[in-house]
């Protein structure tokens, strides 16, 4: 049995939003990525959405770190060692906020790169160095590079939920799983966010369907991942505080909201077959389908807000 | 490197009166919290935290029925502080290095270079470390470095009354720590053991304790509980390697396009516009 006698670091609703938008944002570039390798030509719509996605998400998340610093103004002596007498960079491969604060400064260079990539691709931009870019990445480079930002992607997404187990905190430290759960749900929830975005574009909902199928199974991982961080608690013995009052509560609604994607909700009401298809049609068919999307991403939320509260509360 | 320090802190000979938060506030310059009556005890300082370097809890061990005279404890008094431990966890996983081991073996939160991300607290098994809003940063016992850089002992120990804090060499207070806990065993207090005095607890604490029941009965964790972060790493990267290949999988078997959009399009083609899947 595990005995805590820790204090609450005090993370809270700057840490939450982060927590979000870093999992769709790095959720959003993976799935992007996969379509672009495994879909046909007309995947490159939703793909091309998830890249342009993906950037404005994760930009936030820097800021949203910075602001709940107690001194914004070092934010990058996460980066550099000034300790005077040390100098050099500050990286330790075993504090998950040290490598996070790497992965997330690397992986947004990914992110941009692509975003003005898929800029000059749909011919948004005609600055030199955008063209430069697309001319660059078109053809297995890109696609390396789609990869290596892809692995990046899934890492911000994860190593948020391994930050909290590396500490002595009361259920964080008690089960190895919470940086599965994030990944599983950050990658479930830009599944949804992706298919509802791909409808704006004409052809993007051609991949509606598949991206469905893929949120299925990752709401399946979800639940397996949850079961597993619940059996982890009960073996150390603060599963009766991760469910107590409010807690059991919200759990139950992040798998209620598993639900309607688990059962195949989440495809599209309406298939709009090509040529006879409006992009009209498409959107007012996808539209009928907010709310449930909404109600993925409020899952997403809730799920990250019961593990930081439950726990410091 | 100057010699490694230690705080031998002896609760059977405590008091409770305090002088060592009082000197410890005075030297530091700690305001001090809002006060609070928190009706538990006369202990009213409630935990360690940024302006509580030094705290001296009462653990309640006021016996139910009326004892005989010199029969049945009254209280624990426990001044607790920052273990300065060998294995530090906030040390660990401070991503700025604002925490360092000085010259004299203790660990020390560098005020200029901590940018207050708060994760030694989310770390520290003891519940030593407090935010300070004021300064933005985090705060805990600096083992007086200011006073040992000048040849003086740290201030709680300096004022300590009946010598429940005592400070010097860390090799002559594990002795002196020795002698006294052998003198209580013959006198026949077997519920006396050292606290962070060996190895056992990360890698041994240069404030160590002497105490007169379990650890858990004083709020440390015992040595099955004291356990670096950093032993969730394994499991926590495995879980989401996992997770990533089981998505790539699915991303794979979902994603890929077998001609099954052509298909599916056919068979809606079929079915009529507005047909449903």
């Amino acid at each position: 049995m595990a005995e805590h006698f820790v204090a609450a670091p005090r993370w809270e609703w700057y840490i939450l939003g982060y927590f979000f938008l870093g999992g769709l944002a790095g959720g959003m570039y993976a799935l992007a990525t996969m379509l672009r390798l495994w879909g046909s030509p007309r995947d490159e719509a939703a793909a091309r959405t998830g890249f342009l996605a993906a950037f404005p998400l994760l930009v936030l998340c820097p800021i949203l770190l910075t602001i709940d610093l107690g001194r914004p103004v070092r934010f990058w002596h996460m980066l550099v060692d000034t300790t005077p007498g040390h100098g050099g960079l500050a990286f330790k491969y075993w504090s998950p906020m040290s490598v996070g604060s790497w992965a997330l400064l690397v992986y947004g260079a990914f992110a941009l790169v692509s975003f003005i990539e898929v800029r000059a691709l749909d011919g948004r931009t005609r600055a030199p160095l955008a063209r430069a870019i697309a001319h660059a990445l078109a053809g297995g480079a890109g696609r390396a590079f789609n990869v290596v930002g892809a692995l990046l992607g899934l890492y911000v997404a994860s190593y948020t939920g391994i930050l909290l187990s590396v500490s002595n905190q009361p259920i964080w430290s008690d089960t190895g799983a919470l940086g599965g759960l994030f990944l599983a749900s950050g990658l479930g929830g830009s599944a949804a966010l992706l298919a509802w975005l791909a409808r704006y574009r004409p052809e993007g909902e051609a991949t509606e369907w598949r991206l469905a199928q893929a949120e299925r199974y990752f709401a399946i991982m979800e639940l397996l991942l949850i079961a597993l961080v619940f059996a982890n608690l009960a073996g150390a013995g603060t599963l009766a505080r991760a469910l107590a009052k409010p807690w059991g509560v919200l759990w139950a609604l992040v798998v209620a909201s598993l639900v309607p994607p688990l059962v195949g909700m989440g495809g599209p009401a309406v298939q709009v077959a090509s040529g006879s298809g409006s992009a009209a049609v498409a959107r007012a068919a996808g539209a009928s389908r907010t709310p449930m999307v909404a109600s993925v991403l409020l899952g997403v939320l809730l799920m990250r807000f019961v593990v930081i509260w439950s726990a410091q509360f | 490197m100057a010699e490694a320090v230690g705080f031998f802190t002896d609760t059977s000979v405590c008091i409770g009166c305090k002088a060592c938060e009082v000197a410890c506030k005075e030297w530091n310059q700690l305001k001090g919290n809002t006060p609070a009556f928190l009706a538990d005890s006369f202990d009213n300082t409630g935990r360690l935290d940024d302006q509580n370097w030094r705290h001296v809890a009462f653990i309640d061990k006021v016996p139910e029925a009326t004892m005989t005279t010199g029969n049945g404890a009254a209280w624990l008094m426990f001044s607790d502080v920052c273990k300065h431990c060998k294995h530090a966890s906030c040390m660990e996983v401070c991503p700025t290095n604002a925490i360092i081991r000085t010259e004299f073996d203790t660990v020390f939160i560098q005020q200029d270079v901590c940018n207050g991300c708060r994760d030694c607290i989310a770390a520290c098994p003891f519940g030593v470390i407090g935010f300070s809003e004021q300064t933005g940063t985090a705060h805990k016992c600096t083992f007086c470095y200011d006073r040992l850089q000048s040849g003086l002992m740290p201030a709680c120990a300096k004022v300590c009354p009946t010598q429940a804090i005592q400070f010097g060499p860390l090799g002559e207070m594990q002795k002196k720590a020795d002698a006294r806990l052998a003198t209580l065993q013959a006198q026949g207090t077997t519920q006396a053991r050292l606290y962070g005095r060996d190895e056992k607890v990360y890698g041994g604490l240069n404030a160590f304790f002497l105490l007169m029941d379990k650890p858990e009965a004083y709020g440390l964790p015992n040595e099955a509980n004291a356990v670096l972060p950093r032993r969730n790493n394994r499991s926590g990267y495995f879980g989401a390697v996992v997770t990533a290949a089981l998505g790539a999988l699915a991303g794979l078997v979902a994603l890929r396009d077998r001609g099954a959009t052509r298909r599916a399009e056919d068979a809606l083609r079929r079915s009529g516009p507005g047909g449903r899947m």
